[in-house]
C-alpha cells in the first residue's frame, strides 16, 4: 500500500509534464463526437495513462492542475467542482498502479479488464457523485441540470479513457521487455 | 493556436508590484466571496471592485478579447439550459409567483427565475476580470512560491510550475507533429468519420507522450543530481518582500470577504437576497 502513495522526484517531474500535456489536450484535442455539442475530453485517456504509470498522487495532481490551469486561461477563472471532480477521477484511475503489470510488458487480456472496471467505476464517483455534489454546494445550481451533466461527463469521459487510455497503455507496454522473456542456455 | 501562456509583462502598476502570495490570496478571498453570496448587490459591488482593479492594471481588452469571448459562450448556454432544465428554480428559491408570460408546456417565464438567472450571470461574469488580473498581472515562476506561501507543500508547488515552464514547450511540439501529420493527410475535424477521427488523434498523442516520458527521465535525474527534495522546506529565488501595498491589498480583501458572509448571515439569514417577501 505504501508504494502508491510514494512521491520521488520521478514522481513530481512527471506530474509537472503530465499536467502540462492534460492540458494542452484539454484545450486543443477534442474528438468532436456523434451526439451534438459533446466532445471526447482525450485529456482524461492521457490522464489515465499517467495515473496507471506513476500512481494516484500524481494522476490526482495531473488532473487538478491541467483541469485548473486551462479553466484559468480559457474563463479566467476555473471552475471549482469539476475540477475537484477532475482530481478524484484522477486519483481513482491511479488505483490501477502497479496492478496492471504494464511495466512488465504484461498490458494484455485481464489488465485491460481490471484497468477499465476501476476507470468506469471512478468516473462514475466522480462525475455522477463529486461534481454534481459540489455544484450543488458551492454553486446552488439546479439539481436536475447538474445531475444529466455529470451523467453524460461520466459515460463520455469512460469511453475516452476506454479507447485512449487503453491504446496509449498497449503501445507503452509493447515497448517494455517481458518479464521471464529471457532463457539461460 | 496562438494563445501565449500568461502573457505576463511588466508594467509599473501598483497591481504588478505586489507580491504574487498577496495577489493569490486576494484572489481566493474575492474568489470565494462571490462563489458564496447570491446577493446580486454585493455580486455587483465586488464586480465593480474587480473592474476597477482592472483598470489600475492597466490591461488592454486586445489582451483578453479571446477569454471575454469564451466567457460569453459559456454564460449563454449555461443561461439556456439553467432555464431548459429548471424553469421553476427561482419560484423553488424565493418561495413566491409572480408570472410574466406563459412561454410553452411547463415553461413560463416568472419574475423569480429572471431575477435568479440574472443574479447568477452577474454572480459568474463577475470572477473573470478577478482571474485576468491575476494572471496578467503575475510572473510565473513567481507563481509556485506564493503557492507554497498560502500552505501547498513544495512538491506540488514546484510541479506546477514544471508545467508553466514545460507548457511552451509542448505546445510548440504538438504544432510540430500535428503538423507533419497533417500534411500526410490526418484529419480529426467533422469532416472525417468518428472512428478515423479518434485513431487519427491518438496518431497526435502517441509521439507526444513518448517524447514527453524520455523527458521526464531526463528532467527527473537532473533535479536528483541537484537534491531536489533532500528538506522539508525550500527557499524560492523569486519571492518578493511584503510591502505596505501588500498589506493594504490583504486587508481590503479580506475585509470584502468578511463583509459578505456578514451580509449573508445578517441582512439575508441565507446565501439568497430575496427581495420578493
Amino acid at each position: 500500500m505504501k508504494e502508491y502513495f510514494k512521491v520521488t522526484t520521478r514522481t513530481i517531474v512527471a506530474t509537472g509534464l503530465g499536467a502540462a500535456l492534460f492540458m494542452l489536450l484539454f484545450m486543443y484535442v477534442k474528438v468532436p463526437s456523434p451526439i451534438p455539442e459533446t466532445s471526447l475530453q482525450t485529456a482524461y485517456g492521457l490522464g489515465a495513462f499517467f495515473a496507471v504509470l506513476f500512481g494516484p498522487i500524481a494522476g490526482a495532481l495531473i488532473a487538478f492542475i491541467g483541469h485548473a490551469l486551462s479553466d484559468a486561461l480559457q474563463y479566467g477563472s476555473p471552475w471549482w467542482s469539476w475540477v475537484i471532480a477532475s482530481g478524484v477521477c484522477g486519483f481513482s484511475y491511479g488505483l490501477a498502479y502497479t496492478k496492471t503489470g504494464v511495466e512488465d510488458g504484461n498490458f494484455k487480456g485481464k489488465s485491460i479488464v481490471i484497468f477499465n472496471i476501476i476507470q468506469i467505476v471512478g468516473n462514475v464517483i466522480a462525475w455522477v457523485i463529486v461534481a454534481p455534489v459540489l455544484d450543488i454546494i458551492i454553486y446552488k445550481e439546479p439539481v436536475n441540470l447538474v445531475f444529466t451533466q455529470g451523467i453524460v461527463a461520466a459515460l463520455m469521459n469512460s469511453v475516452t479513457v476506454a479507447i485512449i487510455g487503453t491504446l496509449l497503455l498497449v503501445a507503452y507496454s509493447a515497448t517494455k521487455t517481458q518479464k521471464g522473456s529471457l532463457d539461460k542456455e | 493556436m496562438s494563445t501565449k501562456l500568461f502573457t505576463y509583462n511588466f508594467i509599473d502598476t501598483p497591481i504588478h508590484r505586489l507580491s504574487g502570495l498577496t495577489k493569490l490570496i486576494a484572489f481566493l478571498f474575492l474568489t470565494f466571496a462571490v462563489m458564496f453570496s447570491y446577493d446580486i448587490r454585493v455580486v455587483l459591488l465586488v464586480m465593480a471592485f474587480s473592474l476597477w482593479v482592472m483598470r489600475l492594471a492597466k490591461i488592454k481588452f486586445s489582451q483578453i478579447r479571446l477569454m471575454v469571448i469564451y466567457v460569453a459562450v459559456f454564460l449563454i448556454t449555461n443561461t439556456v439550459i439553467t432555464f431548459f432544465f429548471s424553469p421553476e428554480e427561482g419560484v423553488k428559491i424565493y418561495g413566491t409567483r409572480h408570472e410574466i408570460f406563459h412561454i410553452i408546456g411547463p415553461y413560463t417565464l416568472t419574475v423569480e427565475q429572471l431575477f435568479y438567472q440574472t443574479t447568477k450571470l452577474f454572480k459568474y461574469a463577475s470572477v473573470i476580470p478577478l482571474g485576468i488580473c491575476f494572471l496578467l498581472t503575475t510572473n510565473p515562476s513567481e507563481f509556485a512560491s506564493a503557492l507554497n506561501g498560502v500552505g501547498v507543500h513544495y512538491k506540488a508547488a514546484y510541479a506546477v510550475s514544471l508545467t508553466l515552464r514545460y507548457f511552451p514547450d509542448i505546445q510548440r511540439e504538438y504544432r510540430n507533429i500535428s503538423l507533419s501529420q497533417q500534411a500526410r493527410g490526418l484529419d480529426i475535424s467533422h469532416k472525417a468519420k468518428f472512428t478515423t477521427r479518434v485513431k487519427n488523434a491518438l496518431l497526435i498523442i502517441i509521439p507526444l507522450v513518448f517524447s514527453t516520458l524520455d523527458r521526464i527521465e531526463l528532467i527527473s535525474n537532473a533535479m536528483d543530481l541537484r537534491g531536489f527534495g533532500k528538506h522539508r522546506k525550500r527557499s524560492w529565488y523569486s519571492r518578493k518582500k511584503f510591502t505596505k501595498g501588500d498589506v493594504f491589498a490583504l486587508v481590503l480583501s479580506a475585509a470584502i470577504f468578511a463583509g459578505t458572509i456578514c451580509v449573508s448571515v445578517f441582512i439575508n439569514h441565507g446565501r439568497f437576497y430575496n427581495p420578493f417577501i
